[in-house]
């Protein structure tokens, strides 16, 4: 009896030994970006196409406020309530002061620059598919915009949530580095690097399950909005009936095909997607037009 | 069993139609509101996509009913207590009746858009869809604050 209680103990440390070595953050490698030099403007694009002011401009920021990332927009969710960081280039409060290698870590692996996990409330898993020169441009981008010395506010959330250390685990079972989709036409893939990568589509519009990881198997297919009334529209066919020229024109304008109007968050990512080339938003069209029913 | 499922689906669809008839008239008046401006949209729309093919006279009549029914007075239309939390049927934030002063700014950015539209209208499918793009971009400037879903 006593060796079996030894027996059980040895197993649980060597179990918490492997869960704790497994949840370690991960790094990308550190020639990534070997030979890349950002391009500060062409980072525009993939600044606005990612969406990154949308959430990190102060609440109700119009105008050119939105390109103050100064943070602060509350996230409310079943795990607790998020709220945006300072990512200005503010040296103290924003992310002035890392280099590339850190901003890639974090935008890509969802890791700090002194270690810890991310909450993936940060669409990190989608941009994981970032390609390198895109994420070298955007870093470049992100330092011309205005400091702000805003401090960042703390996350609103409880045990056991509030284990960042456990996050390494969530990212085991749900970071997933294959594309969800076959992309067999440059428009389909360009398509796919908006929807999968840039624009992070299916962290609103793909169910989660208990744990909050995405349902990879019913992509897409509309989930329940995590801060508010109503549901997230499925974007399959069984449900969206939208001609691609359709799909196309609401991300211009804001108008669905019988005029009525965006609004919620999805006003931000009309306002993103109007500012970008119309070959993009038909590519996104094309895409959606490819979906499987779930 | 059956039967208490075919009584819950009836009640269930009685009390569906008892909201949409009973909803208060506001919401009502201000539903129908949007509803005319989103026929009159679609007929400029339409042209400006090229769905249809632009036609100066029916261009003009819509953007002059665009125009006139974003001149209703507000006032009557939003009483306060009409807000989505307060009645069944609409889906119109309680912040509205907090901010009303900006929720009206942002509904007078729509007048404007429409008058400009007023002026476009006779000027050709181009025109037309650079004025869309100005009243869609006031739609959304409110929906995305005041109206509670998304679309």
């Amino acid at each position: 009896m006593r060796s079996f209680i030894v027996f059980l103990g040895a197993v649980a440390v060597i179990a918490a030994a492997i869960g704790w070595v497994l949840t370690a953050p991960q790094h990308l490698p550190e020639d990534s970006f070997a030979g890349l030099t950002g391009d500060a403007e062409r980072g525009q694009a993939v600044f606005t196409a990612a969406g990154c002011a949308s959430c990190h401009s102060a609440p109700k920021a119009e105008g050119d406020a939105k390109l103050v990332l100064t943070g602060g927009q509350r996230f409310p969710s079943d795990f607790g309530t998020f709220i945006s960081p300072n990512i200005s280039p503010d040296p103290v409060h924003g992310i002035g002061a890392w280099s590339l290698m850190e901003f890639a870590n974090a935008v890509q692996k969802g890791v700090s620059p002194d270690g810890a996990h991310y909450y993936p409330a940060f669409p990190y898993a989608a941009y994981a598919h970032i390609a390198p020169q895109d994420l070298a441009d955007l870093w470049a981008h992100i330092q011309t915009l205005p400091a702000s010395a805003t401090p960042s506010a703390a996350h609103e959330v409880g045990f056991p949530f509030n284990i960042r250390r456990s996050l390494g685990g969530w990212k085991l079972l749900f970071v997933n580095d294959e594309w969800v989709r076959p992309a067999p036409t440059p428009q389909l893939a360009r398509g796919r690097y908006l929807v999968e990568a840039l624009a992070h589509c299916g962290e609103c519009h793909t169910p989660r399950n208990a744990l909050g990881g995405l349902q990879r198997s019913q992509w897409l297919s509309g989930a329940p909005n995590p801060s508010g009334q109503g549901k997230i529209p499925a974007l399959t066919p069984d449900v969206l009936e939208w001609s691609a020229g359709d799909i196309a024109y609401y991300l211009e304008s804001g108008f669905t095909p019988d005029f009525d109007s965006v609004g919620g968050h999805m006003a931000e990512v009309v306002s993103n997607f109007a500012q970008l080339p119309a070959e993009d938003r038909e590519a996104v069209a094309a895409y959606i037009k490819a979906l499987p029913a779930p | 069993m059956k039967s208490i499922l075919v009584a819950a689906t009836g009640l269930a669809l009685l009390t569906t139609t008892a909201f949409a008839q009973n909803l208060p008239a506001p919401v009502k008046a201000r539903q129908g509101q949007m509803r005319i401006i989103a026929i009159n949209l679609g007929i400029l729309g339409g042209m400006a996509k090229g769905d249809t093919a632009y036609d100066a006279a029916t261009a003009q009549a819509a953007a002059d009913s665009l125009a006139g029914v974003t001149m209703v007075s507000p006032g009557p239309l939003w009483p306060e207590g009409s807000d989505m939390d307060a009645v069944v049927g609409t889906v119109a934030k309680a912040d509205i009746w907090t901010n009303m002063g900006d929720f009206n700014a942002k509904f007078e950015g729509l007048a404007t858009a429409a008058k400009a539209m007023q002026a476009a209208a006779g000027g050709g499918q181009q025109a037309i869809g650079q004025a869309m793009g100005a009243v869609g971009g006031t739609c959304k400037d409110c929906h995305q604050t005041y109206r509670g879903k998304a679309n």
